[in-house]
């Protein structure tokens, strides 16, 4: 079983392209499970064809700590396992510590065992690592490779580099190891460019550049991936190839940050056209 | 031994706490809690914390003590503690019908961000809180200061919740008494009586956490400041305040809000300080000093020049909390004895400072930390002996690991009984103190005198 974590800046489309690229592993035939760490409980929406309203954390609240793991799970498209951590409302409580709880429990109640033949679990974990919850997936045992998404702006990249810090922490003591960066474009000038050069200097590789395309977002409209709603749309296949890509990436490293200077420089040197 | 262990060499520490020398915030807000009439003291996170405040308490004063606790679970953590302080207030206040909750928060809630003034003003919406009962709080991070801090911050809040001016001086004045002992605050409060003041002291734990066996439970105790007090402290002449580092900013928020004048002592620990406290009653009630306070002062300058062979020269250790500690460190030069080693566990520049000026003509180098723990201080006996160590029950193993005459003062005494009946402020409190620093000294002398210089009188 693969355990990989997403992670980037918050409205980086983090939860679109995993949603896409899990959606085109089910169709290559593996079996995925999906566990967002966002309190909002938006990162199976896609998948689900609608949002998961019982979150493991509602799940908890409401009826205590006698939870079996299918009151957790929903089956999603071709087979896919969807798992929302939930969270506290905006403004109160923990969202960090409720991160931690609801991998713990998925553990406790054995959603990672080898009896459940799983091929791929996915962490879509929420923005930034703003505290030690979020940071949850890529503790020891959890998640051991990360994907970064980010596009060719600024703060998206001054997002990856911090995130990048936060993976040589764990990756230090534990397994988690960086296994490359996903461009979502937003259009910027020499955007592939200059994510394969900042990729390079965090000692890693731009696996895949998504292009943009509106076809994301009438899908997400009708609450579902690309490759459900248009499979032969062609950033449907965008998606697949993205797949195929990760499912063949062996790369993993320990990423070496840079300095702001040196990312400020970067978007000179290739920015500016 | 069970010190035996305690290296000689002293290295550069900073983060690692050995033995500390103090305890954590929540248990000083609870303390001061207990000072106000018909309070049940809330404490806002898990049960272990309330636990550990609690059983502490009750161990030092032997007495049951109460408080709530807002039982965080796992989920509480996750979602915020709101629901379940708003179900303990609506619980306290169907069951145990106290006249006001004091809730502080713990390290926990503190973390979540959990916001206590924004639920108690929702508690009191939903009706929660019944007409003319209160809900009043304060922050208490342990990761922040210490007990002391947590004593200081719930006296400010019964400021800022209660303390009402309403341009109408009342003749009385306000006495913060900071975190000592019941029959300390008996004893304060005793001294401005002679003065023929009147007064409001808050908090206010005599007659609370040192009542009589009755053979009759009672969960609120006659003692303790009431809330019609609490709400006058706007309108009295002015307010005298002991200890900064327990009463100092609640005696300042009193004088920004209500425009009360401030007068902030060292605690009246031996002759100079309850002089300047005697002197402040005596500015306040604009009279002369009466016979009866003249006189036991006079008996405890007696006891000082009696046995003043005694006290002459010897080196001190002490250990507690900072107030007492500058304030003690004085009474101790004053008599010829020198605080060589002087350590506190809560943290604040002004303490060594105050102590360094206190000790400036001592014979001996003075080491002082705020800050610091019992381990740094065993250290320095060990590399060189005191004749006296002055510290709470925790003192008891270096005391027995290095030999040396020991007193317990501060706070928590656990095995000793004293504290709770007879106070150490005052010139009283003063005599009680040199009472325990010689028996300490001459039983010491006794037990070390080979027979011929065995001496019946001393």
């Amino acid at each position: 079983m693969r355990k990989i974590a997403i992670y980037g800046k918050g409205g980086i489309g983090k939860s679109t392209t995993t949603q896409n690229i899990v959606a085109g592993l089910a169709e290559m035939g593996q079996k995925v499970m999906v566990v967002g760490c966002d309190p909002k409980a938006d990162s199976t929406r896609l998948l689900l064809g609608g949002l998961n309203q019982h979150t493991v954390l509602d799940t908890l609240r409401e009826e205590g700590e006698d939870i079996e793991l299918d009151d957790l799970r929903k089956i999603g498209f071709r087979g896919i396992l969807c798992v929302e951590s939930g969270g506290p409302e905006p403004g109160v409580g923990c969202a960090g510590r409720g991160i931690i709880t609801s991998i713990n429990m998925l553990e406790q109640l054995g959603a990672y065992t080898e009896s459940e033949d799983l091929d791929y679990v996915f962490y879509d974990v929420l923005g930034d690592v703003v505290c030690g919850g979020f940071a949850m997936p890529m503790r020891e045992g959890k998640a051991q490779e990360i994907y970064i998404v980010l596009s060719g702006e600024m703060m998206a990249m001054y997002a990856a580099n911090n995130i990048c810090k936060g993976i040589v922490r764990f990756a230090e003591s534990g397994g988690v190891r960086l296994a490359g960066m996903i461009c979502n474009s937003r259009m910027v000038d020499n955007e592939v460019e200059m994510t394969e050069a900042f990729a390079k200097k965090l000692g890693t590789t731009m696996i895949h550049f998504v292009p943009r395309d509106k076809m994301v977002q009438r899908a997400e409209i009708n609450k579902k991936t690309v490759i459900e709603f248009d499979p032969d749309h062609n950033q449907a296949n965008e998606y697949r190839t993205l797949a195929e890509k990760m499912q063949e990436n062996k790369s993993r490293v320990i990423p070496t940050p840079i300095e702001i200077e040196e990312l400020e420089s970067l978007l000179v040197e290739y920015g500016i056209v | 031994m069970l010190l035996r262990h305690t290296p000689l060499k002293i290295q550069d520490r900073k983060a690692l706490s050995v033995n500390p020398a103090k305890t954590c915030q929540p248990i000083g807000a609870m303390y001061a809690a207990l000072g106000i009439h018909g309070c049940l003291p809330h404490s806002h996170g898990s049960q272990g914390c309330c636990a550990y405040h609690r059983s502490t308490l009750t161990r030092h004063y032997k007495e049951p003590i109460m408080s709530g606790t807002s039982s965080f679970t796992e989920g509480a953590s996750v979602f915020g503690g709101q629901a379940n302080l708003l179900q303990a207030i609506n619980n306290i206040f169907t069951i145990y019908e106290p006249d006001l909750i004091a809730v502080h928060t713990t390290c926990l809630s503190e973390t979540i961000g959990d916001d206590v003034l924004q639920i108690t003003r929702k508690a009191r919406d939903d009706g929660k809180i019944p007409e003319g009962k209160h809900v009043i709080h304060a922050s208490t991070p342990s990761y922040v200061g210490s007990h002391v801090t947590g004593f200081a911050n719930m006296t400010k809040a019964m400021v800022n919740y209660f303390a009402e001016s309403t341009g109408k001086k009342k003749n009385q004045i306000n006495l913060i008494p900071g975190y000592v002992e019941p029959p300390d605050m008996e004893e304060i409060r005793r001294l401005a009586e002679l003065m023929n003041l009147s007064t409001v002291m808050f908090p206010d734990t005599s007659g609370v956490l040192n009542g009589p066996q009755t053979g009759r439970y009672r969960m609120f105790p006659p003692g303790g400041v009431t809330i019609p007090e609490l709400i006058s402290t706007g309108d009295s002449m002015g307010t005298i305040a002991m200890g900064e580092y327990a009463s100092g900013d609640a005696a300042r928020v009193l004088d920004t809000k209500c425009k009360v004048p401030c007068k902030i002592l060292d605690l009246p620990i031996g002759l100079q300080a309850t002089d300047r406290y005697i002197d402040a009653l005596r500015k306040q009630a604009g009279t002369e000093v009466p016979a009866q306070i003249n006189f036991e002062r006079g008996q405890l300058l007696d006891i000082i020049t009696d046995m003043q062979a005694w006290f002459y020269g010897k080196k001190v250790a002490l250990a507690g909390d900072p107030d007492q500690m500058i304030a003690l460190s004085e009474f101790l030069v004053a008599i010829d004895m020198w605080p060589v080693y002087v350590v506190t566990g809560t943290p604040g520049k002004i303490f060594e400072k105050r102590i360094n000026e206190i000790t400036k003509n001592s014979p001996y180098p003075v080491k002082v930390k705020a800050g610091g723990d019992l381990f740094l201080l065993h250290q320095w006996i060990k590399n060189e002996s005191v004749d006296l160590l002055i510290a709470n029950t925790y003192g008891k193993y270096m005391a027995r690991d290095s030999d040396i005459p020991f007193i317990r003062y501060g706070f928590p005494i656990l095995d000793r009984i004293g504290h709770s009946y007879f106070p150490s402020v005052g010139y009283r409190g003063g005599m009680r103190l040199l009472e325990k620093i010689l028996d300490a000294i001459l039983d010491r002398k006794d037990r070390d005198s080979p027979e011929e210089s065995f001496e019946l009188v001393m």
